[in-house]
């Protein structure tokens, strides 16, 4: 009892979807980091990021995920708790990011304007789910589920997100078995 | 030897010694400082004073780093403890590292273990269910282990005396194989958990689902009030440590209670290598210890001697305890010491979805975490082709489904709405296991640990009554499930090893016999009367509740008993 899993009350929030465990508890034994991981941290990785996540949860009337630092969150997380296989996929999908941009737009992702930058996303984001639909579990993950997922993670237990975006107390001080539900504006955020 | 002038002998020289300062060893402190003795609590890790040492108690999500995550790194390098539930950011650092405490698993083993003071009672799920004379009698029953050498009435007054201290949350079910105790009020069942509860009773005559018995002050009496402890704030983040003392533990509880009386000393950082015994006087003088930073070898004496030291390292304490007397471990006439071992099979799941109460959800979180159903199988007599049985727990919960697909101000709006499903239940299994001879653990013959103590050797596994009973557990909740209503029915069973249960038990038995048990029916040694083990050690069987209330009261009740000898010269 209580032997819930952390992550699975991040999935609860997301509706079940358990966002990141399948990478934080994939099996992968590489105790390496992989090559270029430092470079999450530089400055201008760190806004690419950043704007990637407000694009995938802007700000509207409650922040955005740039609100929550979600770029250099990102960066932790895939230096951290990534396998280097992942790891390689996620510094690579930087790149590719940029290359779809470029043939989509004739121009990087930074230069593009939000609407451009929502119309590519979109696109890749049903490119990574049509991937995932059918890749076989040691199959490479797609890079902008790496992304979005983190995206979600870090935008809901962020203090923004968890505060603003979603409703959050942190000493409730009681328990109701049995509250009448009506719909109200905001999901609870744990 | 060391420190042999006269003074530092007095100064080392207790009238009983605690070894380990946990669930159990916390309530042997406390019960010999109430009546007066001069206790030193030796406690092999550091110290972890209530409220100052927690460090992120009152951390919000977003102040870890990893949101909860354990880092890669750290988990590759742990991949024993790693496996344990609450082995994440926020309580990582009360749980004893890999490398730091090695093992040797002759069969597969994940050893859980906690090295500070308060030990695991900082960890634990709090989950506090009385055993009956349906468990007490169960091996002479059913033909296993040896015949406890008590029963429920000898313990029951303890089961009170250490629950009003506790503070234990649950209600008077009046049910046979669950004995009531003096309880605090309890967590309620929510909507979907008392439907199934009611559901359950009009199918079955003797299934019960009932709201989890936990170790919470739901709502605090004076006695707690007196331990400094306030009402449970239903935080539900106990593994770190509460500031309100709202569950029990040592730390909240037993020890700074010990320590208050004045007659206490807690020395931390100190790893028992050996119970001293002197041959003419035929009884246990003293302890060594060694130093876990210095590595100094220091002597402490005194009249008794309480092992708690949870259950596998009591078993090492003894085993290492050799003398010509002993050569086999101390008090190990018999023989026995170390085998007989057993744990709780915790190796089996079932979830499903309930599409009903739509108009229901909960507030607030529930520490006993919902329901508990108590043992149905084999309870009045044998009935199925497997010996023994197993609790279940049970519980449901509101969840919200959410597309999650698209970017942008879309996807945002869909991922925040209140907008919930329908509920999902799940159960997962807690099951006997029978001790057995050759279930044992030893010490390792060339490898030591950092402090030259030999390694424990752990050889424990599943067997075909656990099958057997892992089989029925899911056919039996698929059938209540799908009796209730509920769909999407999903069993699984995983491969955990032995040990993830932390409810290892066994090695140093209670019996009446001292050819076949180490304990007689006080705790105490069969062979040296002032050696008292009142941990998982000493468990004959291991009835399928969670022990550590029983672990309580054990001690409590061994405490009196010894210092009633005491008092009358008698060890």
């Amino acid at each position: 009892m209580n032997r819930r899993d952390a992550i699975t009350r991040v999935g609860l929030i997301l509706g079940g979807t358990v966002i990141g465990a399948e990478f934080f508890m994939s099996g992968c034994k590489s105790s390496t980091s992989a090559s270029g991981v430092a470079d999450l941290t530089k400055p201008e990785i760190v806004a690419f990021l950043d704007e990637v996540g407000e694009t995938i949860l802007p700000a509207t009337t409650t922040p955005g995920a740039k609100a929550a630092e979600i770029g250099k969150f990102m960066g932790v997380m895939v230096s951290d708790c990534y396998t280097e296989a992942d790891q390689k996929i996620f510094l690579k999908g930087i790149s590719d990011l940029d290359e779809a941009s470029n043939k989509k737009f004739g121009k990087k992702f930074m230069d593009a304007d939000a609407k451009q930058r929502t119309e590519l996303l979109t696109d890749l984001d049903a490119e990574q789910k049509a991937y995932t639909k059918t890749k076989k579990p040691e199959d490479p993950n797609h890079y902008f589920r790496m992304m979005k997922e983190l995206t979600l993670l870090g935008f809901f237990t962020s203090k923004p997100g968890a505060t603003q975006a979603l409703r959050y107390i942190a000493v409730p001080g009681k328990y109701d078995g049995n509250f009448p539900y009506k719909k109200g504006d905001k999901a609870w955020a744990t | 030897m060391a420190n042999l002038n006269i003074d530092s002998v007095k100064d080392r020289t207790f009238d009983a010694i605690v070894i380990g300062s946990g669930m159990s060893g916390g309530w042997a402190a406390k019960e010999l400082t109430d009546k007066g003795l001069k206790t030193l609590i030796l406690e092999r890790g550091r110290d972890v004073k209530h409220n100052i040492d927690y460090p992120t108690t009152n951390m919000y999500p977003w102040e870890f780093e990893h949101r909860g995550e354990m880092p890669m790194a750290i988990q590759e390098a742990n991949p024993i403890v790693n496996r344990c539930y609450a082995f994440h950011e926020d309580a990582a650092h009360f749980f004893v590292k890999d490398a730091d405490h090695p093992y040797v698993q002759e069969k597969p083993f994940d050893w859980i273990r906690g090295y500070q003071v308060g030990g695991k009672s900082l960890l634990w799920a709090r989950q506090t269910q009385r055993w009956s004379d349906f468990d007490f009698e169960g091996p002479a029953r059913d033909g296993f282990a040896v015949d406890w050498p008590i029963r429920y009435k000898d313990i029951a007054p303890w089961y009170s005396y250490v629950e009003k201290f506790a503070g234990i949350s649950g209600n008077k079910d009046g049910l046979a194989e669950l004995p009531d105790g003096e309880f605090l009020p309890a967590f309620p069942l929510n909507t979907v958990e008392t439907y199934f509860s009611e559901h359950v009773k009009s199918k079955y005559s003797n299934r019960h689902v009932i709201s989890a018995r936990c170790a919470h002050l739901s709502k605090p009496n004076q006695i707690h009030i007196d331990q400094g402890r306030v009402q449970c704030q239903r935080r539900n983040l106990c593994q770190r440590g509460c500031p309100f003392g709202g569950y029990f533990s040592a730390n909240a509880s037993t020890i700074p209670w010990a320590l208050k009386s004045g007659h206490a000393t807690l020395r931390p950082f100190s790893v028992v290598q050996e119970i001293i015994y002197d041959e003419k006087l035929g009884k246990a003088t003293g302890v060594r210890v060694i130093d876990a930073n210095t590595k100094e070898a220091i002597e402490y004496f005194a009249k008794i001697i309480f092992v708690n030291a949870a259950a596998l390292n009591t078993n090492l304490v003894l085993l290492n305890s050799t003398s010509n007397r002993f050569p086999n471990g101390l008090g190990n006439d018999s023989g026995v010491l170390g085998k007989y071992v057993a744990f709780h099979n915790y190796s089996a799941h079932i979830s499903a979805e309930y599409d009903g109460a739509k108009d229901w959800t909960t507030d607030g979180r529930n520490p006993a975490g919902g329901g508990y159903i108590p043992r149905f199988r084999n309870v009045y007599k044998q009935e199925t082709d497997f010996l023994r049985g197993y609790a279940s727990g049970f519980s449901a919960y509101r969840y919200q489904q959410r597309p999650w697909d698209g970017v942008g101000s879309s996807l945002k709006e869909n991922l925040v709405k209140d907008d919930l499903s329908g509920w999902k239940v799940g159960s997962h299994m807690m099951g006997e296991t029978i001790p057995k001879e050759h279930s044992y653990v030893a010490l390792d013959k060339t490898l030591k640990d950092q402090w030259g103590i030999p390694q424990l050797k752990i050889s424990v596994d599943y067997d075909d009554n656990d099958a057997k009973m892992k089989k029925d557990y899911i056919e039996q909740l698929t059938e209540m499930f799908t009796s209730a209503g509920f769909t999407n029915i999903k069993a699984s069973s995983d491969q955990r090893a032995p040990g993830l249960d932390i409810h290892e038990m066994g090695g140093a038995r209670m019996g009446n016999d001292p050819k076949t048990s180490v304990l007689n029916k006080w705790n105490q040694m069969h062979d040296v009367k002032n050696v008292f083990v009142t941990d998982g050690a000493s468990m004959t069987s291991t009835s399928c509740q969670n022990p550590s209330l029983t672990y309580m009261a054990f001690t409590a009740r061994a405490a009196d008993y010894a210092v009633g000898e005491l008092k009358k010269g008698n060890i």
